[in-house]
């Protein structure tokens, strides 16, 4: 750690003893907050000699739009639609985690069927977060437009199933303590199987139009690579844990909702660099159209909500959970420290974005600054859930 | 000008010659290629970009050019929360986009600070220190909430005079093209808004 905190005071000097510390011309670059690649309002000073990328600070908060604070401050179903716009891609998955943080909280139980309605739509969510990343990372590296349009064009699809269900299509504000708020119709769930057996195709167009591309493979490969000893000591979870080696799944270590009952693997990177970082996004959802198919096959008729379960004058018992999924961009946690009043008086978010984004000097050094949009992009940050 | 008698202008029209004012064909131009500044700032911008993307095509009105130049845009399309640490970058960046230029406050959050408003690091709506021309409410609103702003903007666009007393507001001389940009104070930014743009609302009691 200590190493990090002298490169941050390095930055901070004026450029001439920086300049005269690393013997040779380094030049200033301020990357966004605005940019057309850095993924919202995300800021990196850079710091560049020639064009390879010496040093490199991030600066956060211009989105900072004070959500724990607003959820000391609501009721336990009011953070509820606050969630959603944490990661405003993933919102289901956002819902989700909450959820099961104040059901551990209290001690509330989920029927069966909302339990697979849960982890259906979770996967739908990981479906069109992760074709949405593959696009924006493709038009980072310079295809400019087609890869995005095919991924919206699978992503309106989703969107259109949360929108027929949750009455919105970005923040669904659909899960409940103890259930999910609305039963989806038989045809609602037919319409969802024929778009989850439907995607491989989807990935198959993909994988042929791009993944092979020689272009792709030269700028991702050997490109960021993280190594796995770093990966889990600076806490990375995720896609970009499992692309360095490292078998961490929550959905198999923790085996949260009905994970456990679905045959599923985890795909697995050997290198750590940004093509293993994307090609592990493409196999993901090949394993969430698998895991999609077994729980339609599975679900049955049922309640959707705990009888038990107080929505209005909710009042947990004094205590403290933390729950945790494995959001589509790493391991997303709620901690919760109840005082038995209506409101939280902790809430802390655990974002896999922010956390996943402390290495990002580690991954860019020694790389052009060009790479640094492309190994930026494949980290998938959320402005949102960075700066919360 | 504009005095060309409509019965004529159709029974030329009808013979193979279009005439046309100087005035309707500027506006034509410039409202049928309206160049947004590429800048999210957070939810709405992801609505902004399946706007702009396969289902929806907003290059259907001539909006497909997203410029990540201020200088080379037309619209700023505000989509999203607006911090008080971004809104001295965001009105800087509407001194750096060349007159005409228009502004669009996309959602609740730009409007007025929506569901965040409550928030200490939440500006309550970016029209205290920029004009805005088009306002779309919702959280976030649909991409058709956003096309139909476009046609708004347009027929605002269609709308504007040349030349006259009542000419649009970026000819006359001695309207401002930049606005001070914010800066951060003690508690708030300085100043709290532009008095010149925005009037708090006087409350009726």
């Amino acid at each position: 750690m200590s190493a990090t905190i002298e490169t941050l005071e390095a930055m901070e000097r004026p450029p001439v003893s920086m300049a005269s510390r690393l013997q040779g011309e380094l030049l200033e670059v301020s990357m966004g907050p605005q940019h057309p690649s850095t993924h919202g309002v995300f800021r990196m000073n850079v710091a560049l000699e020639g064009e390879i990328v010496r040093k490199l600070k991030p600066v956060f908060g211009y989105l900072h739009r004070n959500h724990e604070k607003i959820g000391e401050n609501t009721s336990y179903l009011g953070s509820m639609p606050y969630t959603d716009r944490l990661d405003y891609f993933c919102s289901m998955t956002n819902n989700w985690a909450y959820a099961l943080s104040v059901e551990k909280l209290a001690g509330i139980e989920v029927p069966e069927r909302a339990e697979y309605l849960r982890v259906i739509l979770a996967e739908l969510t990981r479906l069109q977060n992760h074709a949405s990343l593959l696009g924006f990372l493709l038009s980072d590296m310079g295809a400019w437009g087609t890869p995005l349009m095919y991924a919206f064009r699978e992503r309106e699809k989703i969107l259109d199933l949360f929108e027929s269900l949750a009455g919105s299509r970005m923040m669904c504000d659909y899960m409940r303590f103890g259930g999910c708020r609305v039963d989806p119709s038989d045809e609602w769930l037919a319409q969802a199987k024929q778009i989850a057996e439907r995607f491989p195709k989807f990935l198959d167009e993909f994988e042929d139009l791009i993944l092979g591309n020689e272009i792709v493979i030269g700028r991702t490969q050997n490109v960021g690579k993280l190594s796995a000893e770093l990966a889990v000591n600076a806490g990375i979870t995720g896609p970009m844990l499992r692309a360095c080696g490292v078998n961490y799944d929550i959905r198999k270590v923790d085996g949260y909702g009905f994970y456990p009952r679905f045959k599923f693997r985890i795909p697995l990177g050997e290198h750590g660099d940004t093509y293993d970082r994307l090609m592990m996004r493409a196999l993901e959802m090949r394993e969430s159209v698998q895991i999609l198919k077994q729980a339609f096959a599975q679900v049955q008729p049922g309640p959707v909500m705990n009888p038990k379960a107080k929505i209005r004058a909710f009042r947990p018992p004094v205590g403290e959970a933390y729950g945790h999924i494995e959001a589509p961009k790493g391991e997303l946690g709620f901690y919760l420290i109840s005082d038995g009043s209506p409101n939280p008086y902790r809430y802390r978010v655990r974002p896999p974005s922010f956390i996943n984004l402390t290495i990002l000097e580690d991954m860019c050094l020694g790389h052009t600054v060009a790479d640094v949009m492309v190994i930026l992009g494949s980290v998938d940050i959320v402005m949102g859930e960075v700066d919360r | 000008m504009s005095q060309i008698d409509e019965q004529l202008r159709t029974e030329l029209q009808r013979q193979g010659v279009w005439v046309t004012s100087m005035q309707d064909l500027y506006n034509w131009g410039r409202k049928n290629s309206i160049w947004p500044l590429q800048f999210g700032l957070a939810c709405c911008a992801i609505e902004m970009i399946a706007t702009a993307a396969s289902r929806y095509d907003i290059a259907r009105f001539g909006g497909e050019v997203f410029r990540p130049s201020p200088r080379q845009a037309d619209l700023m399309i505000v989509a999203g929360t607006v911090t008080k640490k971004m809104a001295p970058q965001i009105v800087r960046l509407f001194n750096q986009m060349a007159d005409p230029k228009y502004v669009i406050a996309m959602g609740a959050c730009a409007i007025s600070g929506g569901p965040f408003k409550q928030g200490y690091n939440v500006l309550k709506g970016i029209d205290r220190y920029i004009p805005v021309d088009v306002y779309i409410p919702g959280c976030p609103p649909r991409p058709e909430a956003l096309l139909h702003a476009f046609m708004e903007l347009q027929r605002k666009i269609d709308e504007q005079k040349l030349t006259g007393a009542d000419k649009a507001e970026f000819l006359k001389p001695d309207q401002p093209s930049e606005f001070p940009v914010p800066r951060f104070g003690r508690h708030d930014l300085e100043p709290r808004a532009n008095p010149n743009v925005f009037q708090p609302p006087v409350l009726e009691r």
